[in-house]
């Protein structure tokens, strides 16, 4: 009884001891010297002059905000970015949702093949955006492929156009990220039940109602990684892009990162930051209710 | 009547799925891989408009040759180590204790610093302040600051994987090592980091892929200070497109990919499984 209270008595005191708050403190510190602080910089140098062509850096107001916004590069960058962020998102998990349907069943062709989608994954992003370069010239590999296939000659500017070529962008990047959505969604596939399944089947649902009534809405948890990590990925998207496109044409490709990069290395430091604090509030502002919503939609279930 | 009918199809569609699996990786992954290999063995003059048809005669071997010389791959492929290495380690080790404390301590406070150290799991770095601060430190362009700067990108990453899984160990098998007298870094580093092999198995994994693939990062802040592999790509690539050297680029690329297709070939059967386990809960 009396080494009870005592224990009770020294409950809190030795959790303290024996796990000491200083082992927070390297974490804490890294943290707050190469994330925290910069991010905070952000809110401070994007209402300065800072540029490579003077060498005192003065308050300036919103002056930036207000040219990159009255010049259209705020609201072009803003939109081309949240537009593919989606269309990566879509194309992303229907390729990987269909892979991982094809290539369901454990057998060596569909595990051989699984792992070479997976090749793509693993490829730095950047050498896939010049392996699609070449592929999608005008004369180059696909319309070649195409004008064989048609018959006739063809020279589609599948990377000139002002309409299209953002949607071929975000094809490359769902091609290269299908895999590990794949992945995800195999993993999910695997943990549906096969009671559940069996008794759909003595109900007598085929294989569409079967999808559609219960191994996709069992898969939710699977859609709410795939979609927050495809949105999240590619708002701060920069390879892909920069190895394809460069932004144009007509910047219509142009996302936040793009331009950061091209305003960076042009010395206009404080617009560069003030994009950067765009993209910052705009991931901090969708991504918060993106992931609620998701959450939210596997609860119902 | 029906029941033939039944017992015919299931069988067709057998049949049919591994050439379906077959042709659509054919397609969407043979015809890429096959123009980069082509291209990647051909002469300049053959490789000037890069398209699907055989190299008249294979020059792979001279065109990787040359651009491991004139690309500086070693010097890359060093430095691409230099900034990765130290990284992963050093977030795996900070991580890793942080995340024992904040999975068995609780209180509003911890609550507070637990939101605030994941919060890089959603939110972008500051890019470009981050290039300001790191002048101010002396360490712009150094490989130290590449490396706090990915520290600081993927700590967060860390935290919130192992905090997850240190809530599923014992306390009883801590209890026992402080019964015998151990301190809490003994029973850290004897009792907790061994236990979490598998979650930083995974970490790792996800984090080298990140860092040996980045270029955006590295651009603002070792750009032409320090070589990388995606680096000394795009240099190759920037200077190539320009010289219409398609066959160099293509073999750079088979080069430095290799190591992390070796990598994940060899350990295919862990990293799947690695990845998959933590995101399907």
């Amino acid at each position: 009884m009396s080494t009870n209270t005592t224990l009770a008595k020294g409950a809190a005191r030795r959790r303290r001891h024996d796990h000491p708050l200083w082992f927070l403190i390297p974490a804490l510190a890294v943290l707050v010297v190469f994330f925290f602080v910069p991010t905070l910089f952000n809110f401070v140098y994007a209402f300065t002059d800072w540029s490579s062509f003077k060498s005192a850096i003065g308050f300036a107001g919103i002056d930036n905000f207000v040219s990159l916004f009255s010049n259209g590069t705020l609201l072009n960058a803003l939109k081309v970015t949240l537009v593919y962020a989606v269309l990566v998102a879509v194309f992303q998990n229907v390729f990987g949702l269909a892979l991982a349907l094809l290539l369901e069943r454990d057998t060596r062709v569909n595990r051989a093949v699984r792992v070479a989608f997976f090749i793509p994954v693993v490829m730095s992003a950047l050498a896939v955006g010049y392996i699609f370069q070449a592929l999608l010239k005008p004369d180059g590999a696909l319309n070649g492929i195409l004008g064989a296939l048609f018959g006739t000659e063809m020279a589609i500017p599948w990377l000139g156009s002002t309409t299209w070529t953002i949607v071929v962008v975000a094809v490359i990047h769902a091609w290269k990220w299908m895999g590990l959505s794949m992945l995800i969604y195999l993993a999910g596939l695997k943990t549906i039940g096969e009671d559940v399944l069996e008794a759909a089947r003595l109900d007598g649902a085929d294989r569409w109602t079967m999808f559609r009534a219960i191994r996709f809405p069992l898969l939710a948890p699977a859609v709410t990684f795939n979609v927050a990590t495809a949105l999240l990925g590619s708002m701060n998207g920069f390879d892909i892009v920069q190895a394809t496109t460069e932004g144009g044409p007509g910047g219509t490709t142009e996302l936040l990162n793009i331009f950061i990069f091209r305003t960076f290395g042009q010395g206009l430091f404080a617009q560069a930051t003030t994009m950067s604090l765009v993209l910052f509030l705009t991931v901090t502002i969708l991504a918060f209710p993106v992931i609620r919503f998701l959450r939210k939609r596997e609860d119902v279930l | 009547m029906t029941t033939t009918a039944t017992g015919r199809a299931p069988r067709r569609r057998i049949r049919l799925q591994p050439i379906a699996a077959i042709l659509i990786a054919a397609l969407a992954l043979g015809v890429p891989f096959w123009l980069v290999i082509a291209t990647a063995s051909k002469t300049q003059a053959e490789a000037l408009a890069p398209n699907l048809a055989a190299p008249s005669e294979w020059r792979l071997l001279d065109n990787l040759a040359t651009v491991f010389a004139d690309g500086r791959m070693l010097s890359a492929f060093f430095g691409s180590m230099l900034v990765m290495v130290p990284a992963v380690v050093g977030v795996l080790v900070l991580g890793s204790m942080a995340a024992w404390i904040l999975g068995r301590r609780g209180g509003r406070l911890l609550a507070v610093v637990y939101a605030l150290a994941i919060s890089g799991i959603v939110l972008p770095p500051a890019v470009v302040t981050i290039v300001l601060l790191l002048r101010q430190l002396g360490l712009a362009g150094t490989a130290l600051g590449m490396i706090g700067v990915y520290m600081g990108m993927y700590l967060s990453t860390v935290i919130f994987f192992v905090t997850g899984f240190v809530r599923t160990i014992p306390s009883e098998l801590e209890e026992a090592a402080r019964v015998d007298g151990a301190g809490p870094a003994r029973v850290f580093a004897r009792i907790i980091l061994p236990l979490l092999r598998p979650v930083l198995a995974t970490a790792t994994i996800l984090i080298c892929l990140y860092i040996w693939n980045d270029v955006f990062y590295a651009l603002f802040v070792i750009g032409g200070r320090i070589d990388t592999l995606p680096l000394n790509l795009y240099q190759v690539a920037s200077a190539g497109l320009y010289l219409q050297n398609w066959h160099l680029i293509f073999a750079y690329i088979i080069l430095m990919s290799l190591p992390l297709l070796v990598t994940f070939i060899v350990a295919q059967r862990r990293i799947i499984s690695g990845i998959t386990s933590g995101a399907v809960k």
